[in-house]
């Protein structure tokens, strides 16, 4: 009854303090208001707990931090051994071809960047098992909306080697038609949001989506990735709490690798990372090994079924190892130690887990091995030499789908750009672009 | 016609219950010093939209919306404090009859709401977002530069969100200061892939802001706030689209043209008049309604016919919207002009609250410049 009290006054007093800043409310409307007799009538905020006469300061220490969700050990053996995987060995060898294709293809596109074939490229060395993980246990109509470390969801997806790499040489058979940087993939067909610079600019936006696809009660999840440095951004915290207070339907996928470029994780935050900020807004969470496919897969899947039952977001944090260098502009032994990466690629690395296990199953063997790292080597190196070849996109795709419909003053400029390249086309790279 | 002071002290309770500054009489002696800096000029529908009714702004772009919610299953209007009304009532009523689904609160974060309603278009929705003061539009800056307006042509195509409408009222009110008065249409214009409209009254705010709702493309909409109750009209009852990208010209004349948008329309109106009284110099008054893509064409070609042109906007001058307008005339109309072209504007000065009336480009500055331009 006390508590009650003390409760009604707060809340009277908390009005009057709205209502002198909107200096809209007459006294007579907080009377009305105190003498509400039930609160759950008003809209007016509660306080939902227990008050204390005892002041006390909580910290980081009084709550516990999440575990990290496993399945397989780093020797390729089921932790627990009463543990069910549900993947059959054809899906695995599907998973794991899938991750090694992205490892063989990031190799050779890293060394064209090197030579300067492509001006750019950014590999996901030590992060295979996080994409094609959490791409295996989504269904295919969801919606994808990636930071740019997650090629392996679109590999998983079908997007076929010429794909990744007309797009990197900004070809004429690139989807995005040779308007972004290298690694700016996208996929209609795959349901792959294509993807942007600007980091977490797409983790409410695919909050957004998710609010779209509950309304159309089409059965759709959107899942959004980010890095565990994006997660700073203030978009971020929008995304968690819009995701948490309009009941949507969505998967934020946190890769924590460590470091963002060369700031390292505990520069980035000092809560329990990613994953712990969750339940202040609201949301699920699940901690995960991100070199461990079968934990993220389960994790995915089980992160899915909840928040579609739910209509409510859920956080995945895989915890994982940047091996590469941030991009191809980023020589990271500038700050860490080259032992330190070592140490990680060899205890952690998913493919090598994940290939353990195969061998423990008897489902792989050196044999097989090396026929398929010979036959991706070769596909890579074909799509390579075939996307070497291809002319750019033609010269007045610079000017189009800026609108929808192309306006006046962009003709015009398009028109002063061709007349332009008629008097001045011997200065121009011409050839290069179809015409 | 002046605003009748009763008109006016609505206006005041009404934008005064959300600002956050002031203590309520002084604001009210401010607003009653100045706040009728503008005459409103009603616009006539054109008869074939059928019926109309006395319609104010806030009405009109209730109206709008609530068709778009009846005509468009996917469409959902959001933002702070939508579902009660909004603060300055364009939402009342909506949430009551489509529900607490496709009418609702976001949690107080701009770049969140955009992002939101880029989600929402980009999945096949058509999101109406309002961000509750056009001032408090910069935090969602990066997801309308880089993301909204990049999406279709980064994508190739792929994907876009251009089902996206952000509503925003903005400009002078009197006695909003900073953070209620700002006008930040130039921020925008420079930015590829965007449309930006602003209305000059109810008429031309409802078939405008169905337009853009409709529209392929992301919109920014951007709604002078003083209009919302001072302006009332006959606005047409049903459904109808006005043309994006099209200026108006509000007022035939021949001596000199006079270009502005939104609450500035009707200050040249009144200049207009004031310029034909006093020194019988006959205006041509043009609304350019859309900031981007703006039309070129009909401002051209007022010039090359009057041979002089004033263009009067609130926001500050450097790199303000008239630059862009002022560029393009000299460069189309060289042979034709017979006089500078003459910028009249805000000062480049943070938008000042004790200040107001002699930082606003009023009739009187905008008469002189007309006097000075048309006696070079």
């Amino acid at each position: 009854m006390h508590s009650k009290l003390i409760l009604r006054n707060l809340r009277a007093v908390g009005t009057a303090v709205r209502c002198f800043q909107s200096s809209c409310a007459s006294s007579s409307a907080q009377l009305n208001l105190e003498t509400q007799n039930d609160s759950r009538n008003s809209s007016a905020p509660v306080f939902p707990v227990d008050f204390t006469s005892k002041l006390q300061v909580t910290t980081e220490r009084d709550v516990p931090k999440i575990p990290i969700y496993q399945v397989l050990g780093s020797d390729g053996r089921l932790i627990d051994s009463d543990q069910r995987i549900d993947v059959d060995e054809e899906t695995t060898v599907k998973m794991y071809e899938a991750m090694m294709r992205q490892n063989i293809l990031d190799g050779i596109l890293y060394q064209a960047q090197r030579q300067g074939r492509i001006s750019f490229y950014m590999t996901s060395f030590g992060e295979e098992g996080v994409a094609v993980g959490s791409a295996s246990a989504l269904e295919s109509t969801d919606l994808v909306y990636g930071q740019y470390r997650e090629a392996g969801v679109l590999m998983w997806r079908g997007f076929t080697l010429s794909d990744f790499i007309n797009q990197c040489y900004s070809n004429d058979e690139d989807l995005g038609r040779g308007r972004q940087m290298p690694i700016h993939y996208g996929s209609r067909k795959l349901n792959f949001i294509t993807l942007s610079s600007p980091l977490a600019t797409q983790v409410p936006q695919a909050v957004g989506s998710a609010y779209a696809f509950k309304l159309a009660k089409n059965g759709r999840c959107v899942i959004a990735y980010f890095g565990e440095g994006a997660a700073s951004e203030g978009d971020t915290h929008a995304a968690f709490n819009f995701a948490a207070t309009l009941q949507c339907p969505v998967i934020l996928f946190c890769r924590n690798n460590g470091y963002a470029i060369s700031t390292p994780s505990r520069e980035q935050y000092r809560g329990d990372a990613i994953a712990g900020r969750a339940v202040g807004y609201g949301l699920a969470a699940v901690r995960v090994d991100g070199n461990d496919i079968f934990a993220v897969r389960n994790a995915t899947k089980y992160a899915r079924d909840y928040c579609m039952s739910n209509n409510i977001g859920v956080v995945i944090e895989a915890m994982t190892y940047r091996v590469g260098h941030h991009s191809t502009s980023d020589d990271s032994s500038a700050y860490r130690s080259k032992e330190e990466v070592e140490d990680w690629d060899k205890s952690y690395n998913p493919i090598t887990r994940l290939r353990l296990f195969m061998e423990h199953s008897n489902w792989w063997n050196e044999e097989k091995e090396k026929l398929l790292a010979k036959q991706i080597k070769a596909d890579v190196l074909k799509a390579v030499a075939e996307a070497e070849k291809k002319l750019k996109p033609e010269i007045s795709e610079l000017f189009t789908d800026v609108y929808y419909e192309m306006p006046d003053h962009l003709m015009e400029q398009s028109a002063y750009l061709a007349d332009h390249l008629k008097k001045y086309g011997e200065h121009y790279p011409l050839d290069n672009y179809k015409k | 016609m002046a605003a009748s002071s009763k008109l006016m002290h609505k206006v005041f309770q009404d934008a005064s219950q959300f600002l956050k500054v002031g203590c309520r009489l002084q604001a009210q002696n401010v607003i009653c010093r100045h706040a009728s800096h503008f005459t409103y000029f009603k616009d006539e529908p054109l008869k074939e939209f059928g019926d109309t009714s006395k319609t104010n702004m806030f009405q009109a772009i209730n109206s709008a919306m609530d068709i778009a919610l009846d005509t468009d299953s996917s469409a959902v209007v959001f933002g702070e404090d939508v579902a009660f009304g909004g603060v300055f009532r364009c939402s009342m009523g909506l949430q009551e009859k489509h529900g607490k689904d496709r009418v609702f609160n976001s949690p107080l974060c701009e770049q969140g709401i955009v992002a939101f309603g880029i989600g929402l278009s980009v999945a096949g929705s058509t999101a109406i977002s309002e961000i509750q003061f056009a001032d408090y539009i910069f935090p969602a800056f990066d997801q309308i530069v880089n993301e909204a307006a990049k999406f279709r042509y980064r994508s190739g195509n792929l994907s876009n969100c251009g089902s996206l409408t952000i509503r925003a009222p903005c400009s002078a009110v009197g006695h909003g200061g900073l953070y209620h008065s700002q006008s930040p249409e130039a921020y925008f214009a420079h930015t590829p892939g965007l449309k930006i409209v602003i209305p000059r009254g109810p008429y031309k705010a409802k078939g405008l802001l169905l337009s853009c709702i409709r529209d392929k493309d992301p919109c920014l909409f951007f709604e002078p706030k003083i209009l919302y109750r001072t302006a009332e009209e006959e606005v047409p009852v049903n459904d109808y689209t006005l043309p994006l990208g099209k200026a108006d010209i509000v007022k035939a004349g021949s001596d000199i043209t006079l270009v502005g948008w939104g609450t500035q329309v009707h200050v040249l109106l009144e200049v207009a008049k004031l310029a034909e009284e006093q020194f019988n110099v006959s205006c041509e008054v043009i609304d350019i309604v859309s900031i981007l893509p703006w039309d070129k064409n009909t401002v051209c070609e007022s010039v090359k016919k009057t041979g002089r042109v004033m263009i009067a906007h609130e926001a500050p001058l450097t790199n303000g919207f008239g630059a862009e307008i002022a560029a393009t005339i000299q460069e189309e109309c060289f042979l034709y002009l017979e006089s500078p072209v003459k910028r009249v504007t805000g000062f480049d000065t943070p938008f000042p609250l004790i200040f107001e009336p002699f930082y606003i480009p009023s009739k009187w500055r905008c008469l002189q410049a007309v006097k000075e331009t048309v006696h070079y």
